[in-house]
């Protein structure tokens, strides 16, 4: 287990190596190799699952020397945050490479290979407890996702593929300044040259400078969650890409905005991230994207935007909960991410089905599906429901916890919160109500219902899906430490103020 | 160890059986799988309520801690007490009643094991509503009937009627629930859990000047979530569209049982209640308001299932009236007896429909007395039941309701049986239109098979004798009985009023038929106005949907985020190509060209920090 992360990390780069041997007009070669690379890929996440000792912080923990000069070190580790992601990354890797087996008919060997470094960076991104190795990663993402929209996507993916890049370079640009002060102030008090993230939170920043940091890392997590009114790129990004890509796009890339907030905006800055006029603000922009994704979605014709606005919306109580700067808030937070990279991943994945099927994504233009496609409609059905926070599914338990911990910071908001929720309910019952039921139009009535293949991507996730809603504990479980380090780093005492058991007494790290 | 969960998780069994083996399997397996797990439900229910008998404190059974994070924990748990033995028998004995006719009634039905394996869903969710031992797996089941709900009013899923009726039910059940859950999150600000027995033994300890305004607030919020569910003011509008359903789910879900949750759940919240007077006095009002809002409605409609779904809407209303004034065993013994009245009127018109080959208009029927017999007997008990006739079960809880009411305040007495008579006139004016005068329909009238009738029997039974089961009496360990209110004076008139209601609709209807006619004519406005359901769905639409619809299409899609966002971030790309020069390049789409850009960006602001000191 000395280098499991390791041999995760690269497992899709070894699988990308061998593809780039295999000459581009055997098809059938490369999807298959691409598929059990992929597959290999999350093999190798599953032993974390088994190995992984809630009891304790960082786990799997590999150091190597990288760039002594400037104090970078190849540095990874994983704490049940990380474990959480890296095996949704994992899975998803996987189902979006499956989901491309008949869409994908172009230039299949640049396409396989885009997927594959996309995962190495994906992957590495929820691994790396260093900063600049982070921020490497993190750009590393950016280059494959790009070329997936620009090449492989819709009319105008190439205006979405740059509206994407110029939107998330602009963040990454302020995100390294961030890291850079962060770097340099802790030279200055320790004259040590560090980016490992354990050795940068001992540095004491000033509030001022807190402030700075904050809005600079902000720029660079916020456009990537992304929270209002940040969020323009998403819509276009979403449709012109390929469904693999949304599918990654929404249920990966995404959280790796919220995994900055709450990995180093908040342990970090932790004066800034208590201010009241930053949580303020963050409430707000959350509360926006909550009911303006929801209303805006509401209105859509064309399903798979549709889909891309309720991203907004969930994406809002995710950082809702984050900044209720409570247990409850950001536990929720982080299930709720999960969540929705299960449920809006199965979404997407629904909309690439019928594209797929049809070549159009306009709600208009379906309508009475169930009876032709009875599996496909309860799979969309179940996949609307846990999107929406029905129980027993995975939806509401998150929601249920973001909105616990809402509630303890503000009534305001929760109600608002809880009014977001209503709203989603409506534009997924309609849109399910506007393609599935109804008069079969005679240009859907030959349409073929799921194939074996396509039932096997939904199977895990609506799995997973009814896992988290009946059973999430041993998901909290693996959360209770991460968590309240996090709470105890903003609001030192938290727990003992509140009389809340302290998972973090008693135990040595 | 009682095993309580098996109660519910035969009919989940159903479920599972019959969603994935129904499709290829024959109706009589269906019929087995789904018709017997409820039978197996109800025996398990009786065998577990003799073994707990006498349950004067409640049985609570512990399964596993589901949500733990932070300080909430909630847990998978069930308990029993004499209110939910009530509700446990009337869900499963009703429910297995209507399974048992719509083995029939869906006979040449398409899609037979998907609507059987959705009503046992329903079974499932309802079950766990009742059996719940706290609010959030309260909410569960109410959520899971909902959703069932939804599935069977668009069970016809072709009709766009259906499907937007569907939807309709669930939006504005969703409405109610965001009331709900605020609710609940509040129970568990103030109080730390959501279990039930700490929640009320809490509210109970705490001086009421302590929480009165909290308490209002959470009973407010919880009388939100009835009002979704169980179709009262300002939220009944989905339950008469509900009726787009098969009739069986209209019988169970929306007459007989879903309805009745949030009667029951209310109930179930007595102690808090009992501690916010002002809630209860809310309850009350929307009760005996809806109650004759909808009574007014069901006296002019001229849909068959329209008239009892109205009817439906009153009779909760009346519920709710006995739970504001105080009396909660008088709200559930009614539940009791309208689900046994209500649910056979249902399925008597579920036959007049079978019969009559799906007319549903009642001036299309008439004289069918004759034709299908069963039908009309078993109907008349209903009839007679629900109009207040004594010694018939609905006079006994209703009375029990006005009584309280005169109690509470006169004036809803009296607004109570101004209802009533209400109640007794287009009970009868439907029931003389369908069986009496001369057949006006083409179709060939037949009586429906034993499988069908014999529930009705069943039912009609239940309906005349019912008000013996002295509900009250029952619920005494649950909700302690105050001084008992005797008036025969109240008593009498009240049971006038239903006796006037009766011999108008026969004047009306069968004495001089013309006169009907003759008096919609003369009192155009308010007929039209009634007609018309005071328009209420027009204003909804006209206030809520077409305003949130135009504000989000207009406002905030393409004005703030296609217009004023994006507008402003390309208007500014577009500004800095106008001034020409170094920018220009930044939006010149070479991605080579945007790394540049970066780095130059980077060590521009390397230098910068670096030059003010580390940033001091």
């Amino acid at each position: 287990m000395d280098h499991i992360l390791s041999i995760i990390l690269f497992t899709p780069l070894v699988g990308l190596l061998v593809l780039l041997l295999i000459p581009s007009r055997n098809q059938r070669a490369i999807k298959l190799w691409a598929n059990l690379a992929s597959f290999a890929g999350f093999l190798a996440c599953l032993p974390l699952v088994a190995a992984f000792d809630p009891a304790r912080d960082f786990q799997f923990v590999e150091k190597a020397s990288w760039i002594p000069t400037l104090g970078a070190s190849y540095h990874l580790g994983i704490d049940g945050y990380g474990l959480l992601l890296v095996e949704l990354t994992g899975l998803l890797g996987f189902l979006s490479i499956l989901a491309s087996w008949s869409a994908i008919q172009l230039r299949l060997k640049e396409y396989y290979a885009s997927f594959l470094v996309l995962q190495v960076g994906m992957l590495g991104v929820f691994m790396a407890m260093d900063f600049l190795l982070f921020f490497v990663f993190w750009e590393l993402v950016l280059v494959p996702m790009y070329f997936i929209i620009g090449i492989w996507g819709g009319p105008r993916r190439v205006y979405a593929a740059i509206k994407f890049m110029i939107y998330t370079l602009i963040g990454s640009v302020l995100m390294l300044l961030g890291i850079l002060m962060l770097h340099l102030e802790h030279f200055r008090q320790f004259q040590i040259r560090s980016f490992d993230v354990a050795e940068l939170m001992k540095t004491s920043l000033n509030g001022n400078l807190q402030w700075w940091v904050f809005w600079a890392f902000f720029v660079g997590f916020a456009v990537k969650v992304p929270m209002w009114p940040l969020h323009t790129w998403l819509p276009d990004a979403h449709v012109e890409a390929p469904t693999a890509g949304s599918v990654i796009l929404a249920s990966v890339l995404l959280k790796m905005g919220t995994y900055g907030f709450l990995r180093f905006s908040l342990p970090l800055l932790p004066d800034a991230a208590k201010d009241p006029v930053i949580i303020n603000v963050m409430a707000v922009l959350s509360i926006i994207a909550i009911v303006y994704g929801a209303l805006v979605s509401l209105m859509q014709t064309d399903w798979k935007k549709l889909v891309a606005y309720s991203s907004v919306s969930h994406l809002g109580f995710c950082t809702l909960g984050i900044f209720a700067l409570n247990p409850a808030g950001i536990a929720g937070s982080i299930l709720q991410q999960i969540n929705h990279g299960i449920s809006t991943g199965m979404l997407f994945l629904i909309v690439g089905v019928v594209y797929e099927r049809r070549h159009t994504r306009e709600i208009a233009e379906y309508g009475g599906l169930m009876r032709v496609m009875p599996v496909f409609t309860i799979v969309f059905l179940i996949a609307a429901l846990s999107s929406m926070g029905m129980p027993p599914l995975n939806g509401f338990v998150g929601e249920i916890t973001i909105l616990q911990g809402a509630y303890q910071m503000s009534l305001n908001w929760a109600v608002w919160a809880a009014i977001g929720i209503v709203i989603g309910a409506a534009y997924l019952i309609w849109v399910f109500q506007r393609t599935m039921l109804g008069e079969t139009a005679a240009k859907n009535r030959d349409l073929l219902d799921l194939s074996a293949r396509e039932i096997a991507i939904f199977v895990p996730l609506i799995a997973w899906a009814f896992w988290i809603g009946l059973y999430p504990k041993p998901f909290f479980q693996v959360l209770d430490r991460p968590v309240a380090q996090i709470v105890e780093r903003v609001r030192p005492g938290y727990h003992a103020a509140h009389k809340i058991a302290n998972p973090l007494s008693g135990t040595l790290r | 160890m009682q095993h309580l969960w098996l109660i519910p998780t035969l009919p989940l069994a159903g479920f599972l059986v019959n969603g994935l083996a129904g499709r290829r399997a024959s109706k009589t397996f269906v019929n087995a799988v789904a018709i017997g797990s409820v039978f197996l439900a109800f025996l398990w229910t009786v065998k577990t309520l003799f073994a707990l008998a006498p349950l004067e404190t409640p049985h609570i059974e512990r399964y596993f801690t589901w949500i733990a994070s932070g300080d909430l924990r909630i847990g998978f748990d069930f308990a029993v007490d004499r209110l939910s033995a009530v509700m446990l028998m009337v869900v499963t004995g009703v429910g297995l009643l209507i399974h048992i006719y719509a083995a029939g009634y869906m006979a040449h039905e398409g899609g037979y094991y998907r609507f059987f394996a959705f009503l046992n869903l329903f079974m499932f969710f309802m079950l766990v509503l009742v059996l719940a031992a706290n609010y959030l797996l309260l909410f569960v089941g109410w959520e899971g009937v909902g959703l069932c709900s939804y599935l069977l009013i668009g069970f016809y899923f072709l009709r766009k009627s259906a499907a937007d009726a569907g939807k309709k039910a669930f939006i504005v059940n969703r409405i109610g629930d965001f009331g709900f859950s605020l609710a609940v999150f509040l129970i568990f600000v103030a109080f730390g859990t959501l279990d039930f027995g700490q929640v009320f033994a809490k509210a109970a300890s705490l001086p009421v000047e302590h929480t009165a305004g909290l308490l209002t607030a959470v009973c407010l919020l919880l009388m939100l979530g009835a009002a979704g569910k169980s179709a009262q003011v300002p939220l009944y509008v989905w339950l008469p569209d509900a009726m787009e359903g098969p009739t069986p789910v209209s019988a169970l879900i929306h007459a007989a049982t879903m309805v009745t949750a949030g009667v029951y759940m209310v109930a179930r919240s007595a102690t808090l209640f009992t501690r916010a007077p002002l809630a209860l006095d809310v309850v009350a009002l929307i009760g005996l308001f809806t109650a004759v809002l909808a009574a007014s409605i069901g006296l002019v409609q001229n849909d068959i299932k329209k008239v009892f779904a109205y009817s439906t809407v009153s009779q909760l209303g009346y519920m709710f009236l006995g739970l504001g004034a105080g009396a909660f065993s008088a709200g559930i013994f009614h539940l009791v007896t309208h689900a046994f009245f209500k649910a056979l009127l249902f399925l008597g018109a579920g036959s007049v429909i079978h019969a009559l080959s799906g007319e549903q208009d009642l001036r299309q029927m008439g004289g069918l007395r004759s034709k299908i017999p069963v039908t009309f007997w078993t109907m008349l008990c209903a009839a007679v039941a629900i109009a207040g006739v004594p010694p018939f079960s609905g006079f006994y809880s209703k009375d029990e309701i006005l009584l309280a009411a005169h109690h509470h305040a006169p004036w809803m007495y009296w607004v109570g049986v101004i209802t009533a008579g209400m109640t007794a006139f287009y009970v009868f004016r439907a029931m003389f239109m369908a069986f009496f005068g001369s057949y006006r329909g083409r179709a060939h009238a037949h009586e429906s098979p034993l499988v069908m009738t014999a529930p009705l029997m069943a039912l009609a039974a239940l309906s005349l004798a019912g008000g013996k089961i002295d509900v009250p009496r029952i619920l005494e360990p649950v909700f302690p009985r105050g001084e008992a209110h005797h008036s025969p004076a109240l008593v009498a008139i009240s049971v006038g009023a239903g006796f006037a209601g009766i011999a108008l609709a026969w004047l009306l209807y069968v004495v001089r038929p013309a006169l009907a006619g003759a008096l919609a004519e003369r009192t155009g406005f308010l007929y039209r106005l009634l007609y018309g359901k005071y328009f209420l769905d027009e204003i909804y639409d006209a206030l809520v949907v077409r305003p949130i619809e135009r504000v989000s299409r207009v406002l905030l899609w393409r004005g703030m985020d296609v217009g004023l966002i994006d507008g402003a971030v390309n208007g500014a790309g577009n500004r800095a190509q106008g001034i020409g020069g170094v920018l220009r390049k930044l939006q010149s789409g070479y991605i080579r060209s945007y790394a540049v850009w970066v780095l130059a960006g980077a060590v521009l602001m390397l230098v910068t920090v670096a030059l003010a000191g580390g940033g001091r």
